[in-house]
């Protein structure tokens, strides 16, 4: 029979020979096998004290970025919330008060802007559909929690700190 | 009648100590096996609880304490107790005709290592063994449940095939050495050459009985977690489960322990009467020596379970009746030849 493809592996058939029947020669062989693996390198990280290195395109945890000023960028327009093909982020928009400028970049902010990180797949349509650059992808991922509700990211846990209040300290 | 208290006392320290041994083994052999398990993955195996993970039977153990006891409504109340109490019993009990080591000397009185030296301790462990199935039996059967009931009828199946084979290449072993005591029988290697030398294919025989008895992989049948979901004890919780464990690795322990007593020459070592030290010291080192060689021996449980899946059923039972016991009476029979040959 012609064979369809050129990767075909003939299957050997025979009969086995006493040798292979006396079987005790094989399990040596696995023995040896595992035995070897003993010494090779664990493939196991010990997580919290050692941390696998991420490629730098890695898409992990959110930030919602501030600008030279400590100004925040969002302006709660509402893209990224539609780019999101698992409907993970929701906001609330507010208008920005007289005296609150060294707060909001411009007259539109975000009072509320939460990610619910177990919607998330880290797709980062919301970095690429963000027209003000203030939602960035990260290169860590959401820690473990004991609550449902403890995975849904508000502006506390995604606003970067001020740059400027920092150089105060 | 005059009760010899001090012999009472000396019994009854060796006993506990035997007991404590064997317990404490089966405690760490658990986490060994993790380990074994772990390193042949190319895993670390349990590292969090205290150093290298030491601490994990510890846990383990508390938290088989602290678990719910379930008996269910159907089981047969009195023989589901009894299974794991017999299996346990009857794994502790096979300690006592084994010679940890020579006698050591306190205070001018001979103290053997050995809890007893009966004249038939091959007989006895034999006849222990057996009774082991019972606590496996009894268990599945009365847990009433359809995987539990099959694991037990494997269970007593298997190890009836496989006692046969192994009674038949301990014979040989007895032709050999001409006594039923073990302690004679590793005195005998102490001043010859170890069993293992004159009977290898008796030793191999031995070996894959010893795993077919323990219930170990490869002949994990009455267990087999992916088929039968745990078998015999499949309905058992908390500590009662924690008993049928434990038994089989003290079952290990103490085959293993038989092993090096029968075919390795038990608590001697080369050299071991010409190094010069004291009596007691050598004793020491001869229970030392035992000791690795039952170590040695766990870890080879632990490495066969993890490289070779277990068998078919059919596949067991014609390797026990078609291959085992065949094998065992050609040693036998060889054995026998040369024993004659060599006294007439």
């Amino acid at each position: 029979m012609q064979a369809l493809t050129n990767r075909v592996q003939p299957v050997d058939r025979r009969p086995l020979t006493l040798w292979e029947r006396m079987y005790l020669p094989a399990i040596f062989k696995g023995m040896l096998i595992t035995f070897k693996h003993i010494f090779q390198k664990k493939a196991t990280v010990s997580y919290p004290e050692e941390k696998r290195p991420f490629s730098p395109v890695f898409r992990g945890l959110h930030i919602l970025n501030r600008d030279e000023e400590g100004r925040e960028r969002c302006t709660a327009c509402g893209l990224c919330a539609v780019a999101c093909p698992a409907e993970a982020i929701t906001m609330e928009a507010a208008e920005r008060k007289p005296g609150e400028e060294h707060l909001y970049r411009e007259e539109k902010y975000a009072a509320r802007y939460e990610i619910n990180m177990l919607r998330c797949i880290f797709c980062g349509f919301c970095e690429e559909a963000c027209p003000k650059d203030a939602i960035y992808l990260t290169e860590t991922f959401a820690p473990a929690n004991f609550q449902r509700k403890g995975f849904i990211y508000g502006k506390d846990d995604l606003l970067i700190p001020d740059p400027k209040a920092k150089q105060t300290v | 009648m005059s009760i010899d208290w001090y012999f009472i006392l000396e019994k009854l320290v060796l006993i506990s100590g035997v007991l404590a041994l064997s317990l404490i083994v089966a405690m760490y052999s658990t986490w060994g096996e993790r380990k074994v398990a772990a390193i042949i993955q190319d895993r670390r195996g349990p590292n969090r609880a205290g150093f290298m993970g030491l601490l994990q039977p510890l846990a383990d153990g508390g938290k088989l304490f602290f678990k719910e006891e379930i008996i269910p409504g159907t089981a047969n109340r009195f023989l589901f107790i009894l299974g794991p109490s017999l299996a346990m019993l009857v794994a502790c009990m096979t300690s006592a005709v084994i010679p940890w080591g020579d006698t050591l000397t306190i205070a001018g009185k001979e103290i053997s290592l050995q809890v007893a030296d009966i004249n038939i301790g091959i007989l006895y462990i034999f006849g222990v063994v057996s009774l082991g199935v019972y606590g496996i039996m009894l268990g599945g059967w009365a847990s009433n449940n359809k995987y539990s009931l099959l694991a037990s009828v494997r269970a007593a199946s298997q190890i009836i095939s496989y006692e046969l084979a192994m009674g038949l290449s301990l014979i040989a072993l007895l032709m050999l050495t001409g006594s039923l005591s073990l302690k004679d029988i590793v005195e005998q290697q102490r001043h010859g050459y170890w069993n293992f030398i004159y009977q290898p294919l008796g030793f191999l025989i031995f070996l894959v009985c010893a795993f077919a008895e323990c219930n170990r992989t490869p002949f994990d049948l009455p267990e087999a977690e992916n088929e039968l979901n745990g078998g015999y004890h499949l309905e058992y919780s908390s500590m009662k489960l924690g008993f049928y464990l434990f038994a089989e690795y003290i079952n290990m322990f103490i085959s293993s322990a038989l092993m090096a007593s029968l075919y390795f020459g038990g608590y001697s070592f080369p050299g071991m009467d010409s190094l010069g030290l004291s009596p007691n010291l050598v004793t020491i080192l001869g229970f030392l020596a035992l000791f690795i060689k039952i170590i040695i021996f766990l870890f080879f449980f632990m490495w066969v379970r993890w490289t070779i899946p277990r068998f078919r059923y059919d596949q067991l039972m014609r390797l026990g009746w078609n291959i085992m016991i065949p094998l065992a009476l050609l040693n036998m029979l060889i054995t026998g030849a040369i024993v004659l040959y060599r006294q007439g």
